[in-house]
């Protein structure tokens, strides 16, 4: 056995199903060895897209992603992806060949630090330095990856090491850090002062993040909130925690949130903050949320807790796990009016808009969307105007909704729906994006037709790049620089090059028969939505 | 803005110190000294970390190093219950008539001369960094040719706060 047998060894003693990458002479070995495995490999188009479609996979599955490129260009390539993963807490493995461990340092061909320059976007990263360190550097990174604070783990291996002698595999049972041990469990003293101040208060709220999904925490959550009746707001990355038209769902918050999402958070006395990071985008003004407030801060990540602001209550520990407790425990929380409050300021703050009826209307289009949708259907939002229309207007019923939330990484929608169609192939995924997006991620749609996998992509086409145009349009008076997108592809020609079927719709008169169509078969399609060049998101 | 010591206790790994030292400079914290040195376990590496910033930084600080994979212990050592030495070697010019003068500055201090040439020589001095200080400044009237200071080492005093390996 060499090195790479072992590294496929580790795979699949932890259950890996799929490897997205593109392969190079430095990760060759591990290439010919995976021909031995039941693994399945995914030749990505461009090296990036590897990690978001681990991010994908890792997100529907639960489990942890993995791929694994070349070094050199193929290893900066997944930098984006992997940073993409480390901002949204999502668990990942890159493996990344390296030159010959003797060569490192010379700059010889393709040689990248790797290691050093993801060093800020991995939770942990190793350069394997002995064939037969693998097994263990294998168990501790797909451990430290899926534990705690979810995110990426980088091993970089160089080709000797590939290659070396492995005298004997054995997988460890058991992990022995000497220095990693994440808190899951919360504090019960914490937990009942938590009780103890529900009790008292008469605007209680929670806001979920994405650490709830991560935790997989939803239905505690759920379950706790439905007890006391207590509402339920969300940050983008915690979309989906409860379903959308869930009575006390009150949508999400931030700057382009919704106005009641946020005036129902500013307006509490008691705020359970849940697995959010309390970034810039979700909460502008922090002192909104501390003034005249308890807040209580839950996060599995000891270093968010006081980080953009200051708790009354910080709570370390998984949400599942936190929630399970508070649901244990018996108190009363009696604020009957405030539900009466939120739900007036739903009615009454509902943002108008005007569509122009000579194009689709991204609104009500995505609404209808949502309704056809199967129940447990896979909504992968890109970045760009396209992101916030769906925030705002997708409907999660028990399905997920997934975006790049923390980096906003345009083009992330179509190769993590890719991700996700194959950890669950029973669903239907559909990939929502604009031109801009589409076309930083179309290379894979050779991916999708090569190893078939059914995503669907809708393209809300408005020949800008929506978000900075409307950026431009009310910062700088609509002097307009680097945004128009002429020169893009007729969609429906490279559907035919690619030999998918495409459909288009121009405006809101055929919505329902097109989506319909769009919907029926569980195979690739490309829907093109003409959008007005001029539309907002506010 | 405040200073604040801290103890570190971290794997022994290869990339830690610049696990470290990265993480200061990308979040933007100041780090006023840092040394190194492995344990009596040579699996562990010992590191005493000078920083600065107000309250919660350094709160942000000791969270965030806390969080990386290799550091198993961090703690502050307080002024009050701590013992910080840092080492210092400061070459000076001295001609025939001023070596005297450096040479009594330094037995105060009881630092040692470590070095003499017929134009300067080089003076150990052991302490904590006001003592340190002191001592530059009582140079004055000298020219200092060249200095190397280690930033301090710490320990916490007696036998309570002791991190077993």
């Amino acid at each position: 056995m060499i090195g790479a047998d072992a590294i496929v060894k580790c795979l699949e003693e932890e259950g890996v199903e799929y490897v997205f990458g593109y392969p190079g002479v430095a990760i060759c070995p591990f290439y010919n060895s995976i021909l031995d495995s039941d693994i399945r490999t995914i030749l990505i188009r461009t090296e990036q897209n590897a990690a978001h479609a681990a991010s994908g996979l890792a997100r529907v599955s639960g489990k942890v992603g993995v791929c694994a490129v070349t070094s050199g260009p193929g290893a900066t390539n997944v930098i984006t992806g992997i940073a993409t993963a480390f901002a949204d807490s999502i668990p990942l493995v890159c493996i990344t060949g390296q030159v010959n461990s003797e060569l490192l340092g010379s700059d010889v061909f393709q040689e990248a630090d790797i290691t050093g320059a993801v060093e800020s976007f991995v939770k942990y990263s190793y350069l394997v330095k002995d064939a037969a360190e693998i097994p263990r550097i294998f168990k501790e990174a797909f451990h430290i990856a899926s534990t705690g604070r979810k995110g990426p783990v980088l091993i970089d291996v160089p080709i000797d090491i590939q290659n070396a002698e492995v005298k004997k595999f054995a997988y460890p049972e058991t992990i022995s850090m000497r220095t990693y041990k994440p808190t899951v469990k919360g504090n019960m003293v914490q937990i009942k002062k938590v009780a103890a101040e529900l009790e008292k208060a008469k605007r209680p709220i929670i806001c979920a993040g994405g650490g709830v999904l991560l935790s997989d925490g939803e239905k505690e959550l759920l379950a706790f909130a439905q007890k006391h009746e207590i509402p339920v707001v969300s940050t983008m990355m915690g979309i989906g925690v409860v379903p959308t038209r869930h009575p006390l769902y009150f949508g999400m918050v931030g700057n382009n949130g919704k106005p009641y999402a946020n005036r129902a958070m500013n307006e509490s006395d008691l705020l359970i903050m849940v697995g959010a990071r309390v970034a810039d985008r979700a909460v502008s003004q922090p002192d909104l949320i501390t003034n005249n407030k308890v807040l209580i801060h839950i996060d599995v990540d000891p270093a968010e807790i006081g980080k953009n602001v200051g708790p009354t209550i910080p709570l370390v520990g998984d949400a599942k796990h936190i929630f399970e407790d508070l649901l244990a425990l018996e108190f009363s929380c009696e604020h009957k009016k405030w539900l009466e409050i939120l739900n007036t300021y739903k009615e009454s703050m509902v943002p108008r808009r005007n569509p122009n009826p000579d194009y689709v209307d991204p609104a009500a289009f995505i609404t209808l969307l949502s309704e056809k949708m199967q129940e447990d259907g896979i909504y992968v939002a890109d970045v760009g105007q396209n992101q916030i229309w769906s925030c705002g207007y997708h409907i999660v019923k028990q399905g997920k909704f997934l975006t790049s939330g923390g980096m906003g990484t345009m083009g992330y929608s179509i190769p993590a729906a890719m991700g996700a169609k194959l950890a669950d192939k029973e669903k239907q995924v559909i990939a929502v994006c604009g031109d801009g997006s589409f076309q930083m991620s179309m290379m894979e749609l050779a991916t999708m037709r090569q190893h078939g996998i059914a995503v669907k992509i809708i393209v809300l086409k408005n020949n800008y790049l929506g978000m900075v145009r409307e950026y431009q349009h009310y910062t700088y008076k609509d002097n307009y620089s680097v945004v128009d997108l002429s020169g893009s592809p007729d969609l429906e020609k490279l559907s035919s090059a690619y030999d998918m079927k495409f459909l288009r719709l121009e405006n809101m008169a055929k919505a329902q028969e097109t989506l319909d169509e769009f919907l029926r078969e569980d195979e690739s399609v490309l829907l093109e939505c003409i959008i007005d060049p001029m539309d907002l998101v506010k | 803005m405040r200073k604040k010591v801290f103890q570190l206790l971290v794997d022994n790994t290869s990339g830690v110190l610049s696990r470290i030292s990265g993480l200061f400079s990308r979040r933007g914290y100041n780090i006023e000294s840092i040394t190194a040195g492995v344990t009596a376990d040579p699996r562990f590496t010992r590191i005493t970390i000078v920083a600065s910033g107000d309250d919660e930084i350094l709160d942000q600080i000791e969270k965030q190093v806390a969080k990386l994979v290799d550091v198993r212990d961090i703690k502050e050592l307080a002024p009050q219950n701590s013992v910080y030495r840092e080492l210092a070697l400061i070459k000076v010019r001295t001609n025939q008539n001023e070596r005297q003068g450096v040479i009594a500055i330094a037995d105060i201090f009881r630092a040692k001369i470590i070095d003499v040439a017929s134009d300067s020589l080089i003076v150990e001095l052991t302490g904590n960094q006001d003592k340190i200080d002191a001592f530059i400044n009582l140079l004055e009237g000298y020219e200092i040719l060249e200095l190397a200071r280690t930033g301090i080492a710490g320990l916490g005093r007696g036998t309570e706060n002791v991190t077993y390996l």
